[in-house]
């Protein structure tokens, strides 16, 4: 073939220039949409979202799984092994009684309601204040931004397990469950911060932020309408990944024993008092620990699923 | 016998579910290469002309495979029948057989090896013997050869101490290192700077001619491709509209779609376009400049040096209405710092703005009279992704600025919002439509209806059609310079595209280095420019000695 000059046949007629092929019958298709269809789409979402459900229901109505009350110890039908009949109680104990005597299976369905609510309170108020401090050094930046982080590098050095024992160890005599949860959300905010102000800085320069600006639109109303609703995303999916850690980080604390002490049903005070009946019931501290990593584990699959949905270049299609 | 015979090769990319239909990204394409000759590829984006040169070394991306057709590398097939030899060949083949000048010069070198590292290694994977000394002797005859002075000195140097040009001259480089029959060259100077391109491919030419190297050359632009090859191929939709030697094609395009092309590459025209509506006449007759600027600097303070940079350095100028006035210049040049000290979102070291006769000064104290001087300047930004919010549909984004300004009622502004969306030439179903679902020429057209919202006097473009293929840059100039026509408007045209220049400016302002180099109407510029500079950017426009 010389340099010979070859034209195709004028067979199929050129498309107008740019044309706009979206049919006004054709569904509108926003980001958020998307991020739905690319969720519901993937294996790994619906299995931990149903997980999840069920644990929501578990943990809003336990009578409907149980009708013994987890708090209701007899001593006399102490270390029953699975599945027996209490000869006192007259009630079935499916996965057998405690040390003390209570229904280990109630424990387990009423102890999910802690856990739930520790992850739950600990995680929206951490991401709030992680999302005020890192919006506000990553959107004004300068001596607030350096202040900002400063501090935030302060709570990241102490670790979290370490600095809530000692503040728990301050707030001996305060309200089980909300010293907990305080405690988990003061070490907790630090990485949501730093992720929301990274967001910021990347999306305050983007091309339609300085649209607006020319706009005339004020500082903050910029901030609130188009610089965090574009930011945010990745924190979320960040939360939800958090909660296990929050729910797990709970448990921990009440094995250490400066955490929920035993008048909470939960299942960390379930696995600490567990210890001393290793040897002879070793499923005391199975059962709960199983409830606690699938709860866990569920809630990082959420977290997982969720940024790959709103990251669209792993978005599954 | 050629170099290089492909028949009736398909790139298909598939979608990985049954539901979408796979993407036929090449269809049925047939070229040769003889030795050392020059060929072209030149389409739009999507037309498959990256895909074309990366199947030929077998390296398309994702789920990109060859599914028929054969490939012919010096005698030997590559590929027959839709066959691909294993990885093996392909790994002899690169680098020794066919040399690659990837497209973008930043991210192709790896950050973290000194540059004679990066050399060496490819020499060494593509069968150098020798002792290390023999080695570092040929990476310095590389470099030097490819352009580089002092090349002993670069050596031990990293990328980020180069500038892009430098990049380019480096992959330059190491494409021929290993004396490939046949360069690739996808892309390869778009990313740069006129003056450093017209650099850059004057030396790629001069070595492949003496190494005696075929070249195949990827690009979007067709006065690029005619200056510097023998024969175009023309590529829509995957297919081959069009080929033949470079002059033929261009003095005398048979196909449509070359035709159009043609007629739309800012390159090749030389006159400044013409409106399809009459010019409104001014009706006040208002002679007085919309915008005048006196000695305007602005430094910005380098960190950790005393000593301060000076981004825009006294710099005087008028912008008369209703006429468009282009700031030309090199990215660097303090163009696009003029625009952002222009809409008051920076603030100038000294010098004076004055807006209608006003000082901008003045008008930014005084927060009501700074929001109605914003009212009627308005900018279109570059970037056609950046430029949207995600978020708002396409309705509530042209709508903002009217609810800002609290233009009207409910009704009215939902009104106004179809009569700009109809000034722009799109659809009113566009409405409830998200941004990620348009084209970038379409964005584009959203961002111009978002501007004109309000009414505006004059509109900063900062660089709004560089990121556009041609045939979308023309028309979204066409549109600009009608509604420039039909509303009166003013532009202020920032770009470092002098071609596009002739189409659209009344007057040019040419920067370099933060001061103005030259100025005058666009005709008297491009034709008698009098500053070396000018004179080498208009040389620097690829294509404009063919027609």
């Amino acid at each position: 073939m010389e340099n010979k000059h070859f034209v195709a046949d004028f067979a199929n007629n050129l498309d107008e220039v740019d044309a706009v092929t979206i049919h006004s019958s054709a569904k509108s298709v926003s980001a958020f949409s998307k991020t739905i269809y690319s969720l519901v789409h993937n294996p790994l979402f619906i299995v931990s979202s149903l997980i999840l459900f069920l644990l929501l229901i578990i943990a809003v109505f336990p009578g409907l799984f149980t009708q013994i009350d987890p708090t209701r110890c007899v001593i006399r039908e102490a270390s029953l092994p699975i599945g027996t009949n209490g000869e006192y109680t007259k009630s079935f104990h499916l996965l057998g009684t405690t040390g003390l005597g209570c229904d280990e299976f109630a424990r387990i369905i009423y102890g999910a309601r802690t856990s739930l609510l520790v992850g739950f309170f600990v995680m929206v108020i951490s991401t709030s204040i992680g999302c005020v401090l890192g919006a506000i050094a990553g959107y004004f930046g300068g001596i607030l931004d350096s202040i900002i982080s400063r501090i935030t590098d302060v709570f990241f050095a102490i670790p979290l397990i370490l600095g809530a024992v000692a503040l728990l160890q301050l707030l001996k005599d305060a309200d089980p469950f909300w010293k907990v949860v305080l405690t988990l959300s003061i070490f907790g905010w630090t990485s949501s911060a730093r992720l929301m102000r990274s967001s910021v800085m990347e999306t305050k320069t983007q091309e339609y932020v300085t649209s607006v600006r020319a706009l005339g639109m004020e500082k903050l109303t910029i901030l609130f309408k188009h610089v965090i609703p574009n930011a945010i995303s990745p924190i979320i999916a960040i939360a939800m990944i958090s909660m296990s850690v929050y729910i797990v980080a709970d448990s921990a604390l009440s094995f250490l024993g400066v955490g929920m002490n035993s008048s909470v049903v939960s299942w960390g005070v379930d696995i600490a008092n567990a210890q001393t009946t290793l040897q002879s019931n070793p499923g005391l501290l199975l059962y709960p620990s199983i409830a606690l990593a699938i709860t866990a584990l569920s809630f990082m699959f959420l977290g997982d699923s969720i940024n790959d949905a709103i990251d669209p270049k792993k978005r599954r299609r | 016998m050629a170099l290089l015979e492909v028949n009736d090769l398909h790139v298909t990319f598939s979608s990985g579910s049954s539901k979408e239909k796979d993407i036929e990204a090449v269809a049925g394409i047939s070229f040769s290469i003889e030795e050392g000759e020059r060929v072209a590829i030149v389409g739009e984006s999507g037309s498959g002309k990256s895909t074309t040169a990366h199947a030929l070394i077998n390296l398309l991306p994702g789920t990109g495979k060859i599914t028929s057709g054969s490939i012919k590398f010096n005698s030997s097939y590559y590929c027959e029948n839709g066959e691909t030899q294993a990885e093996k060949a392909f790994v002899a083949l690169r680098g020794s057989g066919i040399g690659l000048v990837p497209q973008d010069p930043m991210s192709n070198l790896n950050p973290v090896w000194k540059i004679g590292f990066q050399v060496r290694e490819t020499l060494r994977a593509n069968g150098f013997e020798g002792s290390k000394s023999d080695v570092n002797k040929r990476v310095i005859e590389v470099l030097e050869s490819a352009g580089l002075e002092n090349a002993k000195d670069l050596l031990n140097q990293f990328p980020h101490e180069f500038s892009g040009g430098m990049r380019q001259r480096v992959l330059i480089a190491i494409g021929l290192a290993s004396n490939p029959k046949l360069l690739i060259a996808d892309e390869p100077t778009s990313a740069l700077d006129v003056t450093v391109q017209k650099v850059i491919l004057d030396h790629l030419e001069k070595l492949t001619k003496e190494l005696g190297t075929a070249m195949l050359f990827i690009t979007h632009d067709l006065g690029l491709a005619a200056d510097r090859s023998d024969k175009i191929i023309v590529m829509y939709k995957g297919q081959i509209v069009e080929s033949g030697s470079s002059v033929e094609v261009l003095k005398n395009p048979q196909h449509p779609y070359t035709k159009r092309l043609i007629s739309a590459a800012p390159s090749l025209s030389c006159r400044r376009m013409e409106s399809a509506k009459i010019r409104k006449e001014s009706v006040e007759d208002d002679q007085s400049p919309i915008i005048v600027v006196d000695s305007l600097t602005k430094e910005f303070a380098l960190r950790g040096k005393r000593e301060k940079f000076k981004a825009v350095d006294n710099v005087s100028f008028t912008v008369n209405r209703s006429k468009t006035l282009a700031i030309v210049g090199e990215s660097g040049s303090g163009k696009s710092t003029i625009a952002n000290m222009l809409l008051n979102l920076l603030e100038p070291s000294s010098g004076t703005i004055q807006f209608n006769g006003v000082d901008v000064k003045e008008i930014a104290k005084n927060k009501k009279t700074l929001k109605n001087f914003r009212r009627l300047m308005q900018p279109v930004f570059q970037n056609p992704y950046g430029s949207l919010d995600p978020l708002l549909s396409i309705g509530s984004a042209i709508e903002e600025p009217l609810k800002i300004h609290k233009v009207g009622t409910r009704e009215e502004r939902a009104d106004n919002v179809r009569k700009l969306l109809d000034m722009v030439q799109l659809p009113e179903n566009l409405i409830q439509r998200f941004p990620s679902e348009l084209s970038g020429g379409q964005r584009q057209r959203v961002a111009i209806a978002r501007a004109l919202a309000l009414s505006p006097d004059l509109i900063i473009l900062d660089e709004a059609v560089s990121a556009l293929d041609v045939l979308v840059q023309q028309q979204i100039l066409t549109l600009l310079n009608d509604l420039q026509a039909q509303l009166g408007l003013t532009y202020l045209f920032i770009t470092h595209d002098l071609a596009v220049v002739r189409l659209i400016a009344d007057d040019v302002i040419v920067m370099q280095h933060g001061k103005i180099v030259e100025r005058g109407t666009t005709d008297d510029v491009f034709n008698n420019p009098t500053e070396e500079y000018t004179i080498n950017l208009l040389n620097s426009i690829p294509g404009k000695d063919i027609l």
